[in-house]
Order: C-alpha cells, then sequence, then structure tokens
C-alpha cells in the first residue's frame, strides 16, 4: 500500500465518522460543526486526487460560505445548550430500514459490476487553465450557455432570498 | 502507481448518501434536515469527480457537473435559509411536526 492510498483510507474513515455525527447527534451545534469537518475532509480528499480547482471551491463555499449561514440560523433560530427532541421510533426505523437496505443494495450492484476504462485515451490536466478555456468556450463541448443559466440562477436566489427574508413592517401598521 | 480501487470510492459516496438520507427521514428540525442534504450533495460530487478521474480522464465533464452542483447548492441554501427565517418569525420554532397551518 503506497502512502496516498493510507491517505486516502483515513480520509474516507473521517468523512464517516463526523457525516455519521452529523446525522445522529442531538446537539444542533455539534451537528453543524461535524458538518463542517466532514466537508473539510471531503476537499482533503480532492486534493489528494490532483483537482485542486475543486478543492478549494469546497472549501471556499461549502466551508466558508454554506456552513457559515447554517450556523447563523441556528443562532438565530435556536437557545443555546438545548438538545433536539427525540425522534419518534416508528419513524426511526422506518428510515434506518431504508437506508440499510438501499447501501446494501448499492454496495452489491457495485462489488457485482466490472468497470472499464476508456481505451488509449491521453489524460487531460484538470487545471484551473483548461477548466476556464473549456467554460467559456462556445465551440463543440463548450460550457458557455449552462454557465450564463447559472448566472440567471445565482441572481434570481439572491432576489428572492431577499424578497422571502425582508421584514414587511409596512402590513402590520395597516 | 496502485490506486484505491474505484469500487470503494463508490461505497464511501453511497455510505455518505444513505447517511444523509437517514438524517432527511429521521430529523424533525429543518435545520438539520438541510444538513443531511447537504451530505446528499457532497456524495454525488465525490461520485462524479472519482468517475471523470477513473474512467473518462481525457474529458472534464465531471468537474464542471460537479462546480454546477456546488452553485446549485449555495442558492438553495440561501433560499432555505431565507424561508427557515420567515416561518421562525411567524411560528416561533422550526420543528416540521408544529408548524401545521397549511396541511390538508
Amino acid at each position: 500500500m503506497s502512502a496516498s492510498t493510507i491517505i486516502f483510507y483515513i480520509l474516507a474513515t473521517l468523512v464517516v465518522v463526523f457525516g455519521a455525527l452529523t446525522v445522529f447527534s442531538r446537539k444542533i451545534f455539534r451537528a453543524a460543526i461535524s458538518l463542517l469537518l466532514s466537508l473539510t475532509f471531503i476537499a482533503g480528499i480532492y486534493f489528494l486526487w490532483n483537482v485542486d480547482f475543486i478543492g478549494a471551491l469546497q472549501i471556499i463555499i461549502y466551508v466558508g460560505g454554506i456552513v457559515v449561514l447554517i450556523i447563523f440560523s441556528i443562532f438565530l433560530t435556536h437557545h443555546s445548550g438545548q438538545s433536539l427532541p427525540k425522534a419518534k421510533t416508528g419513524k426511526k426505523l422506518l428510515s434506518g430500514i431504508m437506508a440499510v437496505a438501499g447501501l446494501g443494495f448499492t454496495t452489491w450492484v457495485v462489488s457485482q459490476y466490472v468497470f472499464k476504462p476508456a481505451p488509449g485515451v491521453v489524460p487531460v490536466e484538470p487545471s484551473v487553465h483548461n477548466i476556464g478555456i473549456q467554460m467559456l468556450s462556445y465551440s463543440d463541448y463548450g460550457y458557455v450557455f449552462p454557465f450564463e443559466v447559472i448566472n440567471i440562477l445565482l441572481l434570481a436566489a439572491l432576489v428572492g432570498a431577499i424578497v422571502i427574508a425582508i421584514k414587511k413592517s409596512q402590513d402590520t401598521e395597516e | 502507481m496502485e490506486q484505491v480501487p474505484l469500487s470503494h470510492i463508490l461505497i464511501l459516496s453511497s455510505t455518505l448518501f444513505f447517511l444523509g438520507v437517514y438524517g432527511f427521514f429521521s430529523r424533525r428540525n429543518l435545520i438539520t434536515m438541510l444538513m443531511s442534504v447537504e451530505l446528499i450533495l457532497n456524495s454525488v460530487n465525490i461520485n462524479f469527480i472519482a468517475f471523470n478521474k477513473y474512467l473518462f480522464p481525457h474529458q472534464l465533464e465531471g468537474i464542471f457537473f460537479t462546480m454546477f452542483i456546488i452553485v446549485v447548492a449555495a442558492a438553495e441554501v440561501s433560499i432555505s435559509i431565507a424561508i427557515i427565517i420567515n416561518l421562525y418569525r411567524r411560528f416561533k420554532t422550526i420543528d416540521i411536526e408544529d408548524t401545521t397551518t397549511m396541511k390538508y
């Protein structure tokens, strides 16, 4: 076993352990911190695979943006030190059976299937240079149209978040 | 150089996916459900990157799909946090069992 293989298995274990803590923890703040650590270790896996740009995006957007937003909303909506109410046993049992059955089925399918890599190809370096050129090219296999669509989506999300969360003070005065 | 077999990576991502599924169905709090959705989206991202790296290294499509999923996840989280805060202002709780005004 080479060092990178060992590092991968360590990172994978940490990702799964902190993901499980996110799901099972009864303290909501601990769940958020476990989510943060799990996402950071996923970024570590990306760095191990040499997809630096995606790892950087993962850290900037997920860890720096999304988790911080979730922690802020926890501060706004929860009293500190309070643990969450227990889930109903029937619901827990149902979702547990669903998850275990799904995981077993997926593992069985994956272990049966033989994956064949595309034969005789020259690998492309997933560098920022290559990604940027393909992202903004409007020839075949260029991604300029989805890029523009995602721009519109982000603008709509920005406006929508403000419209939903704004306090309607004039409505209460009437 | 020997590599981790692809099936192990797929088992890692499906474990993460079904942890997210379990959390989504068993939790009652909206914010923890949102965290479970984040876990699900991340497992899908790992899958895309692994397939791109192992099976089709001459293309970059998996990386593009991962980038778009990250952007959509950011938009989704901002909208849902806005909804959660609005809900909290109206009902003083974000437990899904208590907000039953529009049920039935």
